[in-house]
């Protein structure tokens, strides 16, 4: 029972770190907390029900795009949202965010309607025997994912040009542009990777729950608290936290009943800031930019 | 023909008038040195060139080409890359990720992979710390580094801002050492600003004093170590 709470919370877990990746991405290189980060998986979700039951299309082909529609989307909001205020406070940006997530909420519900919907289960839902518990397929491949995208962005970070620089204008934007790093098309990646990493949630999450404009507003805020965890600048953070929260949430709601999974996320970010506001590794006081 | 001309060249820095029509000229291959009190506009002029401030008059051609309307990483495509005050080394990047960040605007990856070998011969202190972060190395390393680094853009002119702030005389002298076997050996144009009259015209080969926007004095490094009094009450000629 224990082991399968924790390894059922991991998996949840990953997709919430997911999420806060995008979300620490996004702030180290624009200092905006986006909001529409959730929003941009639901809108993948709502893409890849549509190439699945509307068009039939095979489940990977549907995910594929879903992915290639997401990165556009975040592309879309830098260029039309975020570039035009580039140069505002982080209370604007941080409004313009809001202002994409309401509006994403309701171009969905315009064009899908608010009930929910069920997202066809495409992986089979036997339990497979997992070191001490048991495990749905479901969670497991996408564990599996996350796993892979953690190692596919490892790489990015590390050994490719952009990932290098994308790095360099986290640490210094000014300097980056000085070396002739245009600072502006690798703020465009950084959406695009957040749109990236929303449709891989989007599609991974909705067999769990449901697909529905609101589908992702709990995720989108366990994936903050996780990024917090990570000083809102600690890729390696953000995911532990995210998997502290999964595991957590999910042994409360296990042992102390349903109606504690939810809080717990609260109650850890209400700890971790009145104890650890500086993130749980000890990040060093970033210098004003 | 001179590498690089400014031309009667004006900027605003905010409401102050920090330029007020600057004219100087580079010669290809050689040293030249900017000299001049805080505040007299030297790293105005720098931004102009690498285009972070866009002149508010005046003319900045670089090999006959102007470099007006240019965003800066179109002019470190042309051949003009800076190492700016204060160094400014990306402190979580590793030695090697902060050089590759200098050729960023290049594609030639055998040229790069070269350039870093030459760079890291150049400094082989750099090269004993390669996998540790920028953050982590002394101030004079540091200054290496961003030297290095701009070496690693492959410019034609190189801009130095102020490479001898807050280092030991000692780290100094090796540091202009090294600057002038990369101008000899590699024939490359170094415009150095500095505060630091002395060690500059030991250095250069032509200077420029500035004051307050304007350039008050010009000449070899000859004539300027023979006027040093008239260049140092430029210098100590606080705003």
């Amino acid at each position: 029972m224990f082991g399968q709470q924790v390894i059922s919370g991991l998996a949840t877990g990953s997709l919430y770190a997911l999420t806060a990746v995008a979300v620490v991405v996004v702030f180290r290189n624009t200092r905006t907390i986006n909001l529409a980060q959730g929003d941009f998986s639901m809108i993948g979700a709502f893409m890849a029900l549509i190439f699945i039951k509307d068009l039939g299309l095979n489940y990977y082909v549907s995910l594929g795009l879903a992915v290639v529609f997401c990165i556009g989307l975040g592309i879309l909001v830098e260029r039309l949202v975020m570039r035009p205020i580039a140069d505002s406070d982080w209370l604007t940006l941080f409004t313009a965010t809001l202002g994409v997530y309401y509006i994403l909420h309701g171009v969905a519900g315009w064009f899908w309607g608010r009930d929910t919907k069920a997202f066809p289960v495409t992986f089979d839902p036997t339990p497979i025997k997992v070191i001490g518990g048991l495990l749905s397929q479901g969670h497991l491949i996408n564990m599996a994912w996350a796993v892979a995208i953690g190692a596919a962005l490892y790489y990015f970070f590390k050994y490719t040009k952009q990932g290098i620089a994308m790095r360099a204008v986290t640490d210094d934007p000014e300097t980056a542009e000085l070396m002739g790093i245009p600072v502006r098309f690798i703020v465009l990646l950084t959406w695009g990777m957040a749109g990236f990493l929303a449709a891989f949630v989007g599609v991974l999450i909705a067999p769990i729950i449901y697909v529905a404009p609101e589908m992702m507003d709990e995720v989108l805020i366990k994936g903050y608290v996780a990024a917090v965890f990570g000083g809102l600048y600690s890729i390696p953070g953000a995911i532990v936290g995210a998997l502290l929260i999964g595991v957590t949430e999910n042994l409360a709601g296990g042992y102390l009943g349903s109606e504690f999974k939810t809080v717990t996320a609260f109650i850890m970010i209400v700890m971790l800031l009145a104890f650890r506001p500086q993130g749980l590794f000890g990040i060093q006081h970033r210098r004003e930019v | 023909m001179a590498l690089l001309r400014l031309d009667n060249v004006e900027a605003n820095y905010g409401a102050v008038r920090a330029l007020q029509g600057i004219s100087l000229a580079i010669e290809e291959g050689s040293i030249v040195t900017l000299l001049g009190a805080n505040g007299a506009g030297k790293s105005t002029t720098l931004k102009s060139i690498s285009g972070t401030v866009q002149p508010s008059g005046g003319t900045i051609e670089f090999e006959g080409k102007p470099l007006g309307g240019l965003t800066t990483n179109q002019i470190v495509k042309l051949g003009i890359a800076q190492v700016p005050e204060g160094r400014k080394i990306f402190k979580d990047l590793t030695v090697t990720e902060n050089l590759n960040m200098g050729a960023y605007s290049r594609k030639d990856t055998p040229g790069i992979a070269s350039d870093l070998e030459l760079v890291l011969d150049l400094f082989p202190v750099l090269k004993e710390r390669s996998r540790q972060l920028g953050g982590s190395l002394s101030g004079g390393e540091q200054q290496m580094l961003a030297i290095g680094r701009g070496l690693m853009a492959r410019p034609r002119l190189l801009l130095l801002d102020e490479p001898s702030l807050g280092l030991a005389p000692i780290i100094i002298s090796e540091i202009f050492n090294t600057l002038r076997t990369i101008n000899k050996e590699h024939r490359m144009t170094l415009l150095v600003v500095e505060q630091n009259a002395n060690v500059a015209l030991k250095n250069a080969d032509y200077g420029y004093v500035l004051q307050v926007g304007r350039i008050a004095v010009e000449g070899t490094v000859d004539e300027l170590g023979k006027n040093k009094d008239v260049v140092n009450s430029y210098m100590g000629a606080q705003e």
